[in-house]
């Protein structure tokens, strides 16, 4: 029986139920005996020193075993390389317990670890802590005039600067006919993955330690322990087979590891580290950004000019960069271009990745501003991208490996309904609601990453596959069966996919969508590196029936490989393995980026977002109530659990624009809503009707799966569609993101004599 | 969250000797605010007497005037999906409903109800300055992210307002607030529960040490045909009133005869002037008449630098409030505005 082709089925969630019913643990869910429990203060001053850290009256409640601060913390590694993490941006890295230097709120100064968390939870009230104060400058605005340019180091090989000046920016843009300037901002955000921060390490006997962690790199966390702690890296195991949303909070080993591991190497004892939701908070954000862009267009809408420059902040010792400026040029040409990027450090923690960085960020700005060049011109916004389609990437002049941005456009147009649009603003009213429709366009980076995969048949005749990437909810473990399934020649359930353990070959953090793309294309290495191998033996097996039938004549399944032609000419894989004397066939196998021959390609994934918005005539309440989303990002191996995906990012678009903001208080340094119930994600009730459509994209040169990734393109385009919605509804344009409603009331005078 | 002595209330006067024996004691019923408030190390009680076990003051009963008296026990499920409440207090029900969550709503009591602490950032953070947690300590609000602040009564000590959607309801209503104490009962009308910060916002109502509410009495008139909960705020389910207006009017041929309107999210206490609703009588229920009664409650309104909205945005909720109280119908769930 030939299996039929996995990839492409509407797979459900391999782990789903296991999920659904509590059975999946996570990090902090292990059950351990003997298990410590900690619990971390931290800093309520933003910048200074610690003076004195009192400990005393910690130590002596009962169940208190240890509190370790930077006074009594064991020697540890102190160059800043052994601390680097893979994701680490150039600068020095942040390391807990280092000294008595305090450079943001919330730092992590002492760990306390007792008996269990609520002993351990109190204690830490306990600890007094005497600062000496210092200025901080933490609010972005205020400090505009310390932007310069970012530091290089190896992380500027995904994120490079921006592409050099081409033509004469400011000779273009004030020649032409039509042009528009604007300002946008952008609040921080904060990941807030549902599951809290946690890690649970395992001591197992001297240096050894096996660590369940929430992360998005299994390999990376694993790397940093055995460095900073100087254990070898083959005694350091690091687990993460179910992670509650990372969303880029776990690229970096945050500092839960760092503490966990410390006290647990320190005692000779099992710890668990469980952060609450507020501390969270000060390790994980996507910066304050301001951009400024002026776009110009001839009198027919072809774009002559394009200026984006961004500021962004980040930490007083690392530079954490995003490509925000340079995304308008991947998307329509224009001969005259100008982009800048600079940063300005603050006193606050390193930002980190966040649902597509920069490219949320930066495609926002310029989508809003395409908006306001279509109004200009008094053209659709639809209509004026159409103008300026190009095939090329016009920042580099290269095709793209595949491009199906303009079947995106239509078929959402279509489906959203565009046509029916008046473009006067304010003119499409329903009962005492305004109805406003925006439409914006995005673009993310098509990434792939070396992935190394071990493919196995066992001793007992099972097809197992090993990688060490984790699955942070995405779906990955059910693609990734998919994908084996496909390459080996099997149904679903005859291969096992292992993940979330460094034990396994390499793997990259997950993050910037390429999961699936490079860990994909090393499955399909070695499970076809696999499958030869087995048929070679089973044909090598004396008598076989196999022998003298072609390779593509052999289809594997049920526990055997047989003839497609007559299938009672079968081995099965049990005698291939007694054939092996018994022992499992194995092969590892690397997938990687066809980097040379891609040279001459641009690769990026596209998207379409149209969205409906109701406004309150009077009260000004915003509601996105129609959205449509059509992504074309190549193959789909799953199109169940990308639709999740997309769903989930345009959940996430309505929270971007309208809900969530990281509030920053300018006099204490900090965010001042650091729970779910100040820091707004939407609820039921703020979403509505939410349509997914997959472009039809076949691109035979990206990878040999033809996979871009879904991860971020969701969150790219739907923002601005909501920003031009308002302003189609309102004929106002909010500048600042999140919007808030309020900023359409205008103001009124309450009378005191009525 | 520190350790302490947990005793479960047999009776009231059980409950109340206990509290009000030990300074450092509280009562706990639904627990879904003073155990966050625990968490977050902002309360720290060395004593936590139970009020679960009381089997008295849960149910719901008619009054001899007329009015019903609703056990402070209930939760605040029970009370809204009652028949008696959803038939003639129909504002009251909905108003409950448009707080916080069903899973909430299932546990935190009536008495809890109106003994919740303010949601102010500030005073949910140990560390910053709160007068209200910290008397003496001063206001990080008033020069801060005041968003979800005060624009009416506020002091220079304190701009946080009182976060309740079912109090303003019952402050439209005119309850009555039974309580018991070590002296015994003693009933307190609903405006006089609440109180406004002056100098000593860390007193957010007029309870004595050791008291408990029992109960909460409304009078007969519940203005079950002519009544609107509006609530507006950053998102449409969980999270607290930016402005909220609870209205309840009587009508004869178009003409208000009787008209009550409370507001929420804009004060300590759930705000309400009597000159307001005295303006409206006998005039025509329409746009113009809730305009002019919206600027006398709003005399004096003053915004700071993230709230100075609120003043417009609560003219506007009241008059559409009041228009939605004619057709009671034109109301959407979860206290949204009229389509």
């Amino acid at each position: 029986m030939t299996a039929t082709a996995s990839v492409g089925q509407p797979i459900n969630r391999l782990e789903g139920k296991l999920k659904v019913t509590g059975a999946a643990q996570y990090a902090g869910d292990y059950p351990v005996d003997g298990l410590l429990y900690g619990y971390v203060v931290n800093s309520t001053i933003t910048r200074g020193k610690i003076i004195n850290i009192e400990t005393r009256a910690a130590m002596t409640l009962d169940g208190v075993v240890e509190v370790f601060t930077h006074e009594n913390r064991p020697k540890l590694a102190w160059f800043d390389m052994q601390y680097a993490d893979m994701d680490a941006p150039p600068g020095s890295v942040f390391k807990p317990l280092h000294d008595a230097e305090v450079l943001f709120n919330g730092q992590p100064i002492a760990l306390v670890v007792a008996r269990d968390f609520e002993t351990a939870r109190y204690a830490a009230t306990l600890v007094k802590v005497l600062y000496q104060a210092e200025a901080f400058a933490a609010c972005l605005d205020d400090n505009l005039e310390k932007a310069r340019a970012p530091k290089i180091g190896m992380a500027s090989v995904l994120k490079p600067p921006p592409p050099k000046p081409t033509g004469n920016f400011e000779e273009a843009y004030n020649n032409s006919p039509v042009k528009v300037s604007v300002e946008i901002k952008h609040g921080a955000e904060h990941h807030n993955p549902l599951e809290l921060f946690a890690t649970t390490t395992l001591y197992e006997g001297e240096g050894k330690l096996t660590i369940y962690d929430k992360t998005q790199g299994t390999i990376n966390n694993q790397l940093f322990v055995a460095n900073v702690f100087g254990l070898h890296y083959k005694n350091v195991r690091v687990l993460a087979p179910f992670v509650g949303g990372g969303f880029g909070s776990g690229l970096r080993p945050q500092y839960q590891l760092f503490l966990c591991v410390l006290a647990a190497l320190q005692l000779k004892r099992s710890v668990r580290l469980t952060l609450d939701r507020q501390q969270m908070f000060p390790f994980c954000h996507r910066p304050q950004t301001i951009q400024r862009l002026k776009f110009s267009a001839d009198e027919n809408g072809r774009i002559t000019a394009l200026n984006h420059a961004a500021i962004g902040e980040t930490s007083q010792y690392e530079d954490y960069t995003e490509i925000v400026s340079d995304w308008s040029h991947r998307l329509y040409p224009a001969p005259n271009t100008l982009f800048e990027y600079k940063l300005v450090p603050l006193d606050v923690h390193t930002p980190i990745d966040m649902r597509a960085p920069g490219g949320s960020t930066g495609m926002h700005a310029i989508e809003c501003t395409l908006d306001e060049l279509a109004y200009a011109l008094n053209t659709d916004p639809l209509e004026l991208r159409l103008k300026n389609y190009s095939d090329l990437d016009p920042s580099k002049g290269k095709p793209f490996t595949s491009k199906e941005l303009k079947q995106c456009y239509l078929k959402a147009a279509e489906q959203f309904g565009w046509e029916k649009r008046n473009p006067i603003p304010g003119s499409m009213t329903r009962g005492n609601k305004l109805i406003g429709y925006g439409m914006a366009t995005g673009i993310w980076d098509a990434y792939q990453f070396p992935a190394r995969v071990e493919a196995i048949l066992t001793a007992e005749g099972k097809l197992i596959l090993n990688n060490a990437v984790t699955d942070i909810g995405t779906g990955t473990m059910t693609v990734m069966t998919q994908i084996a399934a496909d390459a080996l020649g099997v149904s679903l359930a005859d291969v096992t996919f292992q993940y979330g353990d460094s034990k396994h070959p390499f793997s990259m953090f997950q993050g910037g969508s390429a999961a699936t793309a490079s860990t994909g294309v090393g499955i399909v290495m070695a499970a076809k590196a696999l499958r030869k191998k087995i048929l070679e033996k089973a044909k090598r097996i004396p008598g076989s029936p196999l022998k003298g039938i072609a390779g593509d004549d052999l289809v594997f399944g049920d526990g055997k490989i047989a003839s497609r032609h007559d299938p009672s000419k079968y081995v099965s894989l049990g005698d291939v393995v007694a054939a092996n004397n018994g022992r499992p066939i194995k092969t590892t196998n690397m997938g990687k980026p066809h980097l040379v021959k891609l040279r001459k390609y641009s690769k990026a994934a596209h998207s379409a977002a149209f969205v409906e918005v109701e406004i309150d005539k009077d009260l000004k309440t915003i509601n996105v109530t129609r959205a449509v989303t059509a992504v074309a990002a190549g193959t789909i191996v799953n199109p169940k659990t990308a639709r999740s995906q997309i769903l989930g990012s345009m959940v996430w678009s309505i929270s971007k624009a309208l809900r969530e903001e990281s509030m920053l208080d300018e006099n204490l340094g900090k965010y001042i809503n650091p729970n779910l119930a100040e820091y707004h994600i939407p609820v039921h009730a703020d979403i509505h009707a939410l349509d997914v459509i997959f472009a039809d994209e076949k691109d035979e040169l990206i990878n040999e799966l033809g996979i871009k990734g879904v991860g971020e393109i969701g969150l790219v385009a739907m923002p601005a569609a909501i920003s031009n919605a308002v302003f189609h509804a309102t004929g106002k344009r909010l500048y600042k993101l999140p919007m808030h409603f309020n900023e359409l009331l205008e103001n009124e005078t309450v009378s005191d004599n009525p | 969250m520190n350790n302490f002595t947990y005793q479960r209330a047999a009776t009231v006067a059980d409950a109340t000797a206990a509290v009000y024996a030990d300074a450092r004691a509280q009562f706990v019923a639904g627990g879904t605010n003073i155990i966050d408030l625990w968490k977050y190390n902002l309360t720290h009680p060395a004593r936590l007497v139970d009020l679960n076990s009381i089997p008295t003051h849960r149910g719901l009963d008619a009054t001899d005037y007329g009015g019903v008296l609703i056990g402070a026990f209930m939760t605040n499920a029970e009370t809204a999906y009652h028949p008696l409440i959803e038939q003639r207090y129909p504002l009251l029900s909905r108003a409950i409903l448009a707080g916080a969550s069903a899973q909430i709503r299932n546990m935190a009591t009536n008495g809890g109800n109106l003994l919740q602490r303010t949601r102010c950032y500030y005073f949910y953070d140990p560390c910053a300055p709160c007068n209200k947690r910290v008397p003496g300590s001063g206001c990080a609000a008033i020069k801060g992210r005041n968003r979800m602040h005060a624009i009416l009564g506020a002091s220079a000590e304190c701009i946080a307002v009182f976060p309740s959607d079912m109090c303003v309801a019952l402050a439209a209503l005119d309850a009555t607030v039974h309580v018991s104490g070590p002296s015994g009962p003693r009933s307190i009308a609903f405006q006089d529960f609440h109180r406004l910060p002056g100098k000593t916002p860390e007193q957010d109502n007029t309870l004595q040490r050791g008291e408990v509410i029992t109960s909460l009495e409304l009078p007969a008139e519940g203005f079950s045909q002519h009544y609107s909960y509006l609530k507006v705020r950053d998102r449409n389910s969980y999270a607290f009133a930016l402005v909220s207006v609870a209205t309840g009017l009587t009508l004869d041929n178009g003409t208000i005869k009787e008209a009550r309107i409370a507001l929420g999210g804009v004060a300590h206490k759930p705000w309400r002037v009597t000159e307001a609703e005295a303006f409206l009588h006998g005039k025509p229920a329409n746009e113009q008449a809730f305009a002019g009664a919206a600027d006398i409650l709003l005399r004096g309104a003053k915004g700071y630098k993230y709230n100075a909205f609120k003043i417009t945005l609560a003219k506007r909720a009241i008059i559409r409030n009041g228009m939605m109280a004619l057709n009671p119908d034109s109301q959407r769930p979860g206290a949204q505005p009229s389509a």
